[in-house]
């Protein structure tokens, strides 16, 4: 096991053994007073290869403010090795200036303050320049899409989608792989796949009944690319049907399917590849387990769980690019490929910082156009909030703090519980919040608010179920979601021990009892993943609080105490 | 909006209170997997099964077995009630001893395939397979 130290040198191990990478310009810009949008896409053309990785964009068209996680434990092997560093023992590990434009991109300390300065992030037009300065350099450099793209956003919602490809398609992509898009139903998501024009890759989109691979998804392509054959192999969110309602798309099946993997990597390396790339939606420690299993993967574009990472994570000899959510970054990865082997690597992770980089006026107005429909519902001020609304972390987040004290109040429930996802862009406090900004946190195509009873020992069944898919040692049995957030309940969590014996001292907030196993209490959430649940919308829910609030204040949680982190 | 206190909402995070904490690998499985190599020992490599690390539906998991050169597979849910799910008999002419099959599993539980080999020898393999009620992938 690599100790937190090691990890730098490691990094620049690698980087010598495999060309140079961005490491090193981040320290340089933070020490310059002013950030230019040249110095953001500073590249010496390397290779005969260019790769452009975006993921995770969850439909934010326009500039956003993102938080990045202070909680982000690793279980197990992973304990304290990337992306499970935070704050300012990441910013050690990478030489990046406290206050510096790395530091408010990469790391969660003075947000607010720093957001001020360097003013918002992401914005597929802004992303739009930044490709357009790559294929300058390499006209016919790859464009992939991680996937977790059609999902996110009130426009996302009312056109099911279409605006997110509409943008995407101008952007041109090379090809996609594939999460919460398939919550549009597989009947919406066949309808969009069947006419994209670019590939649609997964090598684990199986069909469920004959558990054979699905037909309308590939499990790779080819390209050809500086005189050497580039296979990109797909590898979509390995529990879609667990995570998400597999009722929603029956037809399909997923899993990590690695022995499928090692097949097909040997597959398009005995049809003459010269180097293999897995655009993955595994999430990061999933990657990383799969990359010490699956021999002959040279680069995996990993998405899912939303790091940002400025260097790859080299496991064999498998390179593992993190480029982040929200269309706040894109990771350009230049690959000298020569004799049928990867001789070199480059990469840069690119910060979208919006203000910095000019937006491309062609995907500006293509934008405007998919908002127009609705830009008086979506501009419409709901209220004011005097905190940072953020959603990551593995316990909490403001943001879920916020729609757990709408539900506990709105829908008169003693214990609230709300999802561990960790999309949704930020809030500043002093901020107005538009209807928008509720949507971006909460839209999906399963909303509706339920409220039901469940008794103590039930609550209990899940804060443990849930535990187990963030903190079970193995990776593969990881869902790589956060902990379900809960309000009116307060609880202790050593996330060292097995399932069943992770969570103790759960206690009903508002009476300050002990939770008993027998006795029923009154639970509201939403996003559930069962058929049929009933209840208003979620942002309905959330927009009569924040209305009735006027101004929000979220104080600090303290519900939830950790052990063994 | 109406939002009352009486309205009637379907459960949320799932009816089926079924016992999430691992099921034990029982007696009644190590009886199955004896009557089957009677009491033989059981070597590690020489048979692959191949099984969902999560399950999408405890009710019908897929799963595959292979052991080259075995004359009979026996697939174990070591967690069921009802242990013994299947065994897989291969003929001289069998073009291949592998098999797939669709089980269900009362929980999460390992599910084990002991292959008898052709000079009677007995190899053993298995995998832990999870049930979750699921529902917070990011």
């Amino acid at each position: 096991m690599i100790s937190r130290r090691d990890f730098l040198q490691v990094s620049m191990a690698a980087s010598a053994l495999y060309g140079a990478s961005g490491f090193g310009n981040w320290a340089r810009l933070a020490a310059q007073q002013s950030l230019t949008q040249d110095q953001l896409l500073e590249f010496e053309t390397f290779g005969n290869i260019s790769l452009i990785h975006i993921t995770d964009i969850h439909a934010q068209l326009k500039p956003i403010f993102f938080r990045e996680p202070e909680v982000n434990l690793g279980i197990g092997d992973a304990r304290g090795q990337m992306p499970h560093v935070t704050g300012a023992a990441f910013r050690k590990a990478y030489g990046i200036e406290d206050g510096s434009p790395s530091a408010y991109a990469l790391t969660y300390n003075d947000f607010s303050a720093l957001a001020q300065t360097y003013g918002r992030v992401g914005g597929l037009d802004r992303v739009s320049t930044v490709i357009n300065a790559i294929r300058a350099d390499r006209p016919d450099a790859l464009l992939l899409d991680g996937g977790d793209t059609w999902h996110g956003s009130y426009t996302c919602y009312q056109t099911a989608g279409q605006d997110m490809v509409n943008v995407m398609n101008a952007l041109k992509p090379d090809a996609m792989t594939f999460h919460w898009e398939f919550t549009l139903g597989s009947e919406r998501v066949n309808e969009i796949v069947e006419n994209l024009p670019f590939a649609s890759l997964g090598q684990n989109i199986f069909d469920a009944e004959w558990d054979e691979p699905a037909e309308l998804f590939k499990p790779y392509k080819f390209f050809e690319r500086g005189g050497a054959k580039v296979a990109v192999i797909g590898q979509a969110f390995p529990y879609m049907p667990i995570a998400n309602p597999s009722w929603m798309f029956p037809e399909y099946s997923f899993g990590i399917r690695d022995e499928n993997m090692q097949a097909m990597v040997d597959e398009v390396r005995d049809a003459g590849a010269d180097v293999v790339v897995v655009l993955s939606h595994n999430g990061f420690d999933v990657d990383k387990k799969m990359a010490g299993r699956v021999q002959g993967i040279d680069v995996i574009l990993s998405g899912h769980t939303h790091d940002a990472l400025p260097e790859p994570v080299l496991v064999g000899k498998t390179h593992i690019i993190a480029s982040g959510s929200n269309g706040k970054f894109v990771s350009r990865v230049d690959l000298d490929v020569r004799d049928g082997q990867l001789m070199g690597l480059k990469h840069k992770l690119i910060p979208i910082f919006s203000d910095v980089i000019a937006p491309d006026p062609v995907i500006t107005a293509l934008i405007d156009e998919q908002r127009a429909p609705y830009e008086t519902a979506l501009s419409e001020v709901i209220g004011k909030t005097d905190s940072l609304l953020y959603r990551r972390g593995n316990f909490n987040g403001t943001w879920d703090d916020l729609i757990c004290d709408a539900l506990l109040s709105e829908r008169e429930a003693d214990i609230a519980m709300s999802p561990g996802v960790r999309w949704g862009p930020s809030i500043l406090p002093g901020q107005d919040i538009t209807r928008e900004d509720i949507w971006n946190v909460t839209s999906m195509t399963y909303p509706n608010a339920y409220r039901t009873e469940m008794t103590g020992e039930f609550i209990h069944v899940i804060l443990e179920d849930v535990g187990d898919n963030l903190f079970n040692p193995d990776p593969y049995y990881q869902q790589g979601g956060d902990m379900v957030r809960v309000g009116g309940l307060g609880y202790r969590i050593d996330v060292t021990k097995p399932q069943g014996q992770r969570i103790s001292d759960m206690t009903l907030l508002k009476t300050g009892e002990a939770i008993d196993p027998a006795k029923t209490y009154v639970v509201a959430g939403w996003a559930s993943v069962n058929e049929g649940t009933e209840g208003p919308p979620i942002w309905d829910v959330v927009e009569n609080h924040i209305r009735n609030q006027g101004t929000v204040t979220v104080a600090p949680n303290t519900s939830v105490e950790v052990i063994g982190a | 909006m109406e939002l009352s206190r009486r309205e009637t909402l379907a459960l949320g995070l799932g009816a089926a209170v079924m016992a999430l904490v691992p099921f034990r690998a029982n007696a009644a499985a190590d009886d199955t997997i004896s009557a089957f190599t009677g009491g033989a020992e059981m070597a590690d490599g020489g048979v692959t099964l191949t099984a969902p690390e999560i399950a999408e539906n405890g009710n019908t998991v897929p799963i595959e077995v292979s052991a080259p050169g075995a004359v009979s597979i026996l697939i174990v849910a070591a967690g069921n009630p009802e242990p013994g799910v299947a065994t897989f008999n291969f003929g001289p002419l069998a073009a291949e001893q592998a098999a797939s099959t669709r089980i269900r599993l009362a929980g999460t539980q390992d599910v084990i395939a002991v292959a008898k080999m052709a000079d009677g020898s007995f190899a053993k393999t298995s995998a832990t397979v999870k049930v979750t009620i699921g529902g917070c992938g990011g």
